[in-house]
């Protein structure tokens, strides 16, 4: 007897691997996935009395497999699965098949279904709508709700994104070295797009889960590959600021900032694991933009109270990160070490020349603000918090600058 | 009798649930947890991060990224150990494996420990064969 719930999660688990093994015989997006929803069908009509197979990915392949040749074969005719005694039979056929599928296929053919997602013609959101679609197999309501468009919107979306990557050279010739390492590159960019698209959606229960995906695919890329310290810093820094998630919004759902968070409420399991990728990833002496943005995330992680924060290894990591991605994004983020540091008047000089760059920017104007506000301009500070409430991406943003505008109304009357 | 139990499962299912869920499963655990725990049977019981985090050393002085993976070697023992980061848990593994060099050493940090739970538990050695 097989529990059910185990057995939607070992599915989910298999989708990856198991949909990108399908895709390289067929080389058929729609045909890969079509089978291997056949193959889910016959396991759960199989699994929970024969109990699951010892590999479950390799049963769904080859299940998935024979049932789309079957369907090819009777072509004309009634398409039928596979008799049950059939698939019950399975056991050598399974294990050779488990032998031939060792890690470095997998490895490869997730690689490849993420990557095909990640087409350079697709704009970011379409990336991580298909992404969410083929690759975790959310449906395409809960992609919807995610992204708050309507299901029609949505169906129509990724209908699109896949008949362009239809038509684009998909590459199924085993990559080389260069080749899959660019292909990482990417694919862990889109990794962190989804993950971002839940953080910056805050609380809000349908999109948050979309931090809680990204996780699970940096997970696997990292069982997949398993000496990459970016894919280890990637993980990392994901899990280090979902472990903040209980912490960041108050009651009334508004935003709490680090400073202000009760840290006793950071989830410590995700820390160590974050904490734990770190110390892996720091043996590598190779680094790059995730384990940076990660190290600093962990450096918050350690301090017991914001005082206790190693403020001169935070402005070391963001110029750091500056010299690998210069953007004014992360200077903006460095002038919050540096006012910790040197006071708000430094951080002021800092971020002045980046305000033609950010002039859309909601945190740009937010941090001015506060900046501002600590040197006591107050009716400049206004200003600004004006204008990030104009750019905030969601009412708890702007319901928390809202708070500091009140807080300065209030100072001014009083 | 001193016994270990070793729990097994597929870590990419496992580490997938969510906050519910694996509250459910725990809390199940629990009451046999507590169970265990009034009839004086529980030792120290512990939960593994996931083998993506764990790190492997091979004779000796190979550091490999990930678990242990092979099938021709068996799970002989295991160390609980308290130290600053994996750099010192490496070194620790060192010695170890100069002392026993043919054994492999995944480290493998530790999720959730707790710890014994015996009122009269052994404070000496105890050899069972």
């Amino acid at each position: 007897m097989t529990d059910l719930a185990w057995i939607h999660g070992a599915l989910t688990a298999a989708r990856p691997q198991a949909v990108g093994a399908l895709l390289r015989y067929f080389r058929d997006m729609d045909r890969a996935e079509e089978a291997f929803q056949d193959a889910c069908l016959r396991a759960l009509k199989s699994w929970p009395e024969k109990g699951p197979p010892r590999d479950p990915t390799a049963w769904l392949i080859l299940v998935g497999r024979n049932a789309a040749l079957d369907g090819v074969r009777k072509q004309g005719r009634t398409t039928e699965l596979p008799p049950d005694d059939q698939i019950s039979d399975l056991g050598d056929a399974e294990s050779e098949l488990a032998e031939r599928l060792d890690g470095s296929h997998y490895r490869d053919d997730v690689l490849r279904l993420l990557f095909i997602c990640c087409h350079p013609e697709l704009p970011a959101t379409q990336q991580i709508a298909l992404a969410l679609r083929i690759v975790s197999g959310l449906t395409v309501p809960q992609i919807a709700r995610a992204f708050l468009v309507s299901e029609t919107a949505m169906e129509q979306r990724i209908t699109r994104a896949k008949a362009r990557i239809a038509k684009a050279d998909v590459p199924f010739e085993t990559p080389g070295p260069v080749e899959r390492a660019q292909r990482l590159a990417a694919v862990a960019a889109m990794v962190y797009l989804v993950f971002n698209e839940g953080y910056s959606a805050g609380n809000d229960p349908e999109r948050a889960p979309l931090c809680d995906e990204a996780i699970r695919l940096a997970r696997l890329l990292l069982r997949l590959f398993q000496t990459e310290p970016e894919i280890m810093g990637l993980t990392a820094l994901m899990l280090l600021q979902q472990a903040r998630l209980g912490a960041r919004f108050d009651a009334q759902g508004e935003v709490i900032l680090l400073d202000d968070q009760d840290r006793a409420l950071w989830d410590a399991k995700l820390i160590n694991e974050g904490l734990a990728l770190m110390d892996k990833a720091m043996r590598h002496n190779r680094p790059g933009p995730y384990q940076v943005q990660a190290a600093i995330a962990a450096i918050h992680s350690r301090a017991a109270t914001p005082a206790q924060t190693d403020w001169a290894g935070i402005d070391g990591l963001y110029l750091a990160l500056e010299r690998m991605q210069p953007s004014p994004v992360v200077t903006l983020n460095r002038a919050v070490a540096i006012a910790k540091l040197h006071g708000p008047a430094a951080a002021l000089d800092m971020i002045g020349p980046l305000e033609k760059a950010l002039a859309g920017y909601f945190h740009y104007f937010g941090t001015r603000g506060w900046l501002l506000l600590q040197l006591g301009r107050n009716q400049e500070a206004r200003v600004a918090f004006d204008r990030a409430i104009a750019l905030a991406n969601t009412p708890a943003e702007a319901a928390h600058i809202r708070r500091h505008l009140d807080r300065l109304m209030a100072s001014a009357e009083g | 009798m001193l016994y270990t139990v070793l729990c097994y499962n597929r870590e990419d299912v496992v580490w997938s649930w969510t906050k519910e869920e694996d509250e459910a499963v725990m809390s199940r655990l629990s009451v046999v947890h507590e169970k265990l725990v009034r009839e004086g049977k529980l030792g120290p019981s512990l939960r593994l991060l996931p083998t993506t985090a764990a790190t492997t050393l091979r004779d000796g002085d190979m550091v490999i990224d990930g678990p242990f993976a092979e099938t021709k070697e068996q799970l002989l023992g295991f160390y609980i150990i308290d130290v600053e980061n994996l750099d010192a848990a490496l070194d620790v593994a060192k010695q170890l494996s100069a002392a026993n060099p043919t054994s492999v050493y995944e480290i493998r940090p530790i999720a959730l420990y707790v710890p014994e739970a015996r009122p009269n538990a052994p404070k000496e050695k105890i050899k069972v064969y």
